[in-house]
């Protein structure tokens, strides 16, 4: 029996079992962990159908409370009893727990809330009324209610009762596609025309300053930026007057609905983003609006303090950062390892400085944001400032938090990853290859130039692999040296130097904590929350799928003869 | 690295044409007297810092183009010796190189010389074939492309020239731009041959150069081997007696770092002059 089980352990079969069983728990908690960012960030997006109900509950001066709901249902979970009737809710039953749901009620402008939590027993009459019509507005979250009316300036062109349940939600989604036109030629103006005037504005300002400063000022110049001002004045008045008439044009028709509580509610058409009537969708309908949603996630600015809308800019700023990190430390990282292991005298004193490297890797991230924030914006960015944008000055360009200082906190961040990676690539070069390099007249620096290096780049690609990995899901040090909540561009533009490097920028992953956690609506965030986190590790496969493809592909071109 | 060369003055002395006896207690005959000289070895010794001597107050004078084998036992110095012939050993931190190398009359370790350029003259090529991961063209311009060639025109022909002087040119001439890497064992080293003509040496040092190879593929080199004497001086480091006894015309038999004997190879193989040239090539030991 004993020499049994001797021979079963000795055979190595156990280990192979305790192996493959940690390969299958590692595999199953990234699995598990996709799927569920996947689930709940993706479910999100599709048009859930719109519930009616009567609540009818007790309050504790045994008044009947009784209200009509209608809201899409969102989460349900079992609470204690007691916990309820501490909240001034009476349970007959004297049960003790009780099923609660949350319902999405909408309506924020008229309820102040817009979820509820609902006890089960207490919810009467559930119903899903087919004509009932989720709004999705540019403010106060969504809106559900039934159509009634449609006026044009003040005066009812169609009646619901009159004329025609159909012949209204026709009319009515004309209309909203032909303000929806509008709107988008208003957002053209603002931000193209506008922002062009604006900028030139802020130019010939700057330009005015510098004179000023110079003391080079004299009164025909005076006259030509009094001048150049005043042809931007009628520049921007025309503008103006145009989106006056756009916006007085787009806001003349609005829509009566008919909320929960009975309340007729005007809406003005140009508040609203999309309208659809989810109880009579088909599926393929349904997946018509949930790609809809997923399209605006992905490419619109966030709304309603990041509840609502787009990631766009957010994703945008990640990539850039991501790209402009590694555009830093690649070189830096290389020459570094280059130096290190083909350079230096071999001895006590290298090996000091990798061991030094490698404790570089393991410093806390918000270390290298408080050091980030002190020496390059603080220091190197108020000396900046100082040297080339005292035009700008007391109002800082490069001394305050920004793109370039991100991307270099995160470079020295990673630099440690790069180098190790690449000396170890160094370091398995054949010396044959480079003796023969060498026996050809080649000197040292033609032999790594031309040999080793381009040998060597797979394992540096590696290393940029890592590199990206860490740095694209990095926040803490980036709350100090430029992320923002909310960046009013992209910090890439048409204005030269079209790439601004100074500006703030928004971050996925500073994103999700705003979003989950400085939300003011944490029921409306929780999915957005999922969702971000969902298209984070998204981004981050994706560059690395980028660079591990690249890395396969100078691999394939430099396999060698021992590797 | 490189330690000051300990040149004893006293010992120097023109082996060149071998008219006059070195001094040297392990003086040899120069069995190619009358020959001109290419590479005059005078008093060589490499002694690494850890106290080994690899070699031994070498001294030997390698007849231009004519074929030069040294033979002996594993770790006898003889790849060591070859090194010293481009400087390759100064690559090795910790060893020391005292007397001196004459290519064509100059010292190979004086101070002025361009190592760089030194070894473009005297070409090496190795043990294991060491192909670089680029195309087979680009192998064979690397040299070239080192010193300023870039012409299409002229590397295209040169490329040519060397890819049908090491004979290589009739299996790859319709897959220049492939990966040299795709190349048999036998035809990498004839590339690695070819790069290295392509720079146009006066030496050719070949180190072992077929023994990672097949018996076809050694046969092919050696025949390469033969037609290469034509144009330059060779010399050749080799385990096998047999293949020395073909293809070279002298032999040296290096054991211990010391230089037993140096003769034609017909003599040293025939009628050797040392009881220990005797043992081992009769198969005694090594």
């Amino acid at each position: 029996m004993m020499s049994k089980f001797l021979k079963w352990s000795s055979s190595g079969l156990p280990w192979v079992w305790v192996s493959a069983a940690s390969v299958a728990a590692s595999l199953l908690m990234v699995v598990g962990l996709i799927a569920l960012l996947a689930v709940r960030g993706i479910s999100h997006f599709w048009p859930a159908d719109v519930l009616q109900a009567t609540y009818s509950a007790v309050s504790e001066t045994n008044e009947i409370l009784r209200t009509e709901v209608i809201g899409e249902f969102v989460n349900s979970e079992t609470v204690n009893a007691q916990q309820v009737q501490a909240t001034g809710v009476v349970i007959e039953s004297g049960a003790d727990v009780v099923q609660r749901q949350l319902i999405k009620v909408g309506n924020r402008d008229i309820t102040g809330t817009d979820f509820v939590w609902l006890i089960n027993d207490f919810l009467q009459d559930v119903e899903y009324p087919p004509d009932v019509v989720t709004l999705e507005r540019t403010e106060w979250g969504n809106f559900y209610g039934f159509l009634t009316a449609l006026s044009d300036s003040n005066e009812t062109i169609l009646d619901g009762t009159e004329d025609g349940f159909e012949q209204l939600w026709v009319e009515f989604n004309n209309r909203l596609t032909q303000v929806q036109i509008i709107r988008d030629q208003i957002q053209e103006i603002e931000n193209r025309q506008l922002a062009d005037i604006n900028y030139r504005m802020q130019r010939l300002q700057v330009e005015e300053r510098r004179a000023v400063a110079q003391n080079s000022l004299d009164d025909a110049q005076k006259d030509q930026f009094t001048t150049m001002r005043q042809v931007l004045n009628s520049e921007y008045e025309i503008q103006r007057l145009q989106l006056l008439s756009l916006e007085q044009q787009a806001s003349q028709d609005s829509a009566a609905f008919i909320a929960a509580n009975g309340d007729v509610i005007d809406i003005p058409l140009f508040t609203i983003v999309r309208a659809f009537q989810p109880n009579q969708l088909s599926a393929a309908g349904k997946f018509q609006i949930f790609l809809a949603k997923v399209g605006e996630f992905l490419t619109e600015e966030p709304r309603e303090a990041n509840t609502e809308g787009g990631v766009y800019p957010a994703i945008f700023g990640t990539v850039m950062m991501v790209l402009l990190m590694s555009v830093i430390v690649t070189p830096l990282g290389v020459i570094a390892a280059v130096y290190l292991r083909e350079y230096a005298r071999q001895g006590l004193f290298t090996q000091m400085v990798r061991v030094a490297v490698n404790n570089l890797a393991g410093v806390p991230s918000i270390v290298y944001g408080v050091f980030g924030l002190g020496f390059f914006i603080y220091f190197i960015g108020a000396e900046i400032d100082q040297g080339f944008y005292s035009d700008n000055l007391p109002s800082p360009t490069f001394g305050t938090p920004g793109l370039l200082w991100a991307s270099l906190t995160l470079a020295l961040l990673t630099v440690p990853v790069v180098i190790v990676a690449t000396e170890e690539g160094l370091a398995r070069i054949p010396s044959s290859v480079r003796e023969g390099s060498l026996a050809l007249g080649a000197t040292k620096f033609e032999t790594l130039w031309r040999v080793v290096l381009p040998m060597a780049s797979p394992a540096m690609m590696t290393g940029l692999i890592l590199a990206v990995a860490r740095a694209a899901g990095e926040v803490a040090p980036l709350m100090l040296v430029g992320v923002v909540k909310l960046a009013p561009s992209l910090p890439v533009d048409g204005y030269y130097p079209y790439l601004h490097l100074d500006q703030k920028f928004m971050h996925l992953g500073f994103h999700i904590y705003d979003v989950g956690f400085q939300s003011p609506n944490i029921e409306a965030a929780t999915p957005l929350v999922f969702a971000t986190a969902f298209l984070l590790v998204a981004v981050i496969a994706t560059l690395n799928f980028g660079a591990v493809a690249l890395r396969n592909h100078l691999r394939e071109k430099y396999k060698s003869l021992d590797v | 690295m490189n330690e000051p060369l300990k040149t004893n003055a006293g010992n120097t002395t023109a082996l060149g044409n071998g008219v006059e006896t070195p001094p040297s207690k392990r003086l040899l005959k120069n069995p190619a007297a009358g020959l001109p000289s290419c590479l005059a070895v005078e008093d060589l010794s490499l002694i690494y810092t850890s106290g080994n001597k690899a070699l031994n107050e070498i001294n030997l004078t390698i007849p231009k183009q004519q074929v030069t084998a040294f033979i002996g036992p594993s770790g006898c110095g003889k790849s060591s010796l070859l090194r010293c012939f481009n400087r390759l050993n100064d690559l090795i931190d910790d060893c020391v190189i005292s007397g001196s190398i004459k290519l064509d009359g100059e010292d190979i370790y004086d101070k002025s010389v361009d190592v760089a350029e030194l070894r473009r003259r005297v070409g090496m090529v190795f043990q294991k074939p060491n192909p670089f991961p680029k195309s087979i063209y680009e192998n064979v311009a690397y040299g070239l492309r080192i010193q300023g060639i870039n012409s299409k025109r002229r590397l295209d022909e040169i490329v040519e020239d060397s890819l049908q002087a090491a004979a290589l040119w009739d299996e790859v001439k319709d897959r220049l731009y492939e990966n040299a890497m795709s190349l048999s064992g036998g035809q990498q080293q004839r590339l690695v041959i070819a790069r290295t003509i392509a720079v146009e040496p006066e030496v050719l040092l070949l180190d072992e150069p077929a023994s990672a190879l097949d018996p076809i593929s050694t046969l092919k080199i050696e025949e390469l081997i033969s037609e290469l004497k034509e144009s330059y001086t060779i010399v050749i480091v080799t385990h096998n007696m047999q293949q020395a006894a073909r293809v070279s015309d002298y032999t040296a038999f290096l054991n211990m770092g010391d230089m037993v004997e140096f003769d034609t190879t017909d003599r040293l193989f025939t009628n050797p002059s040392e009881k220990q040239t005797e043992d081992y090539i009769t198969g005694r030991y090594g």
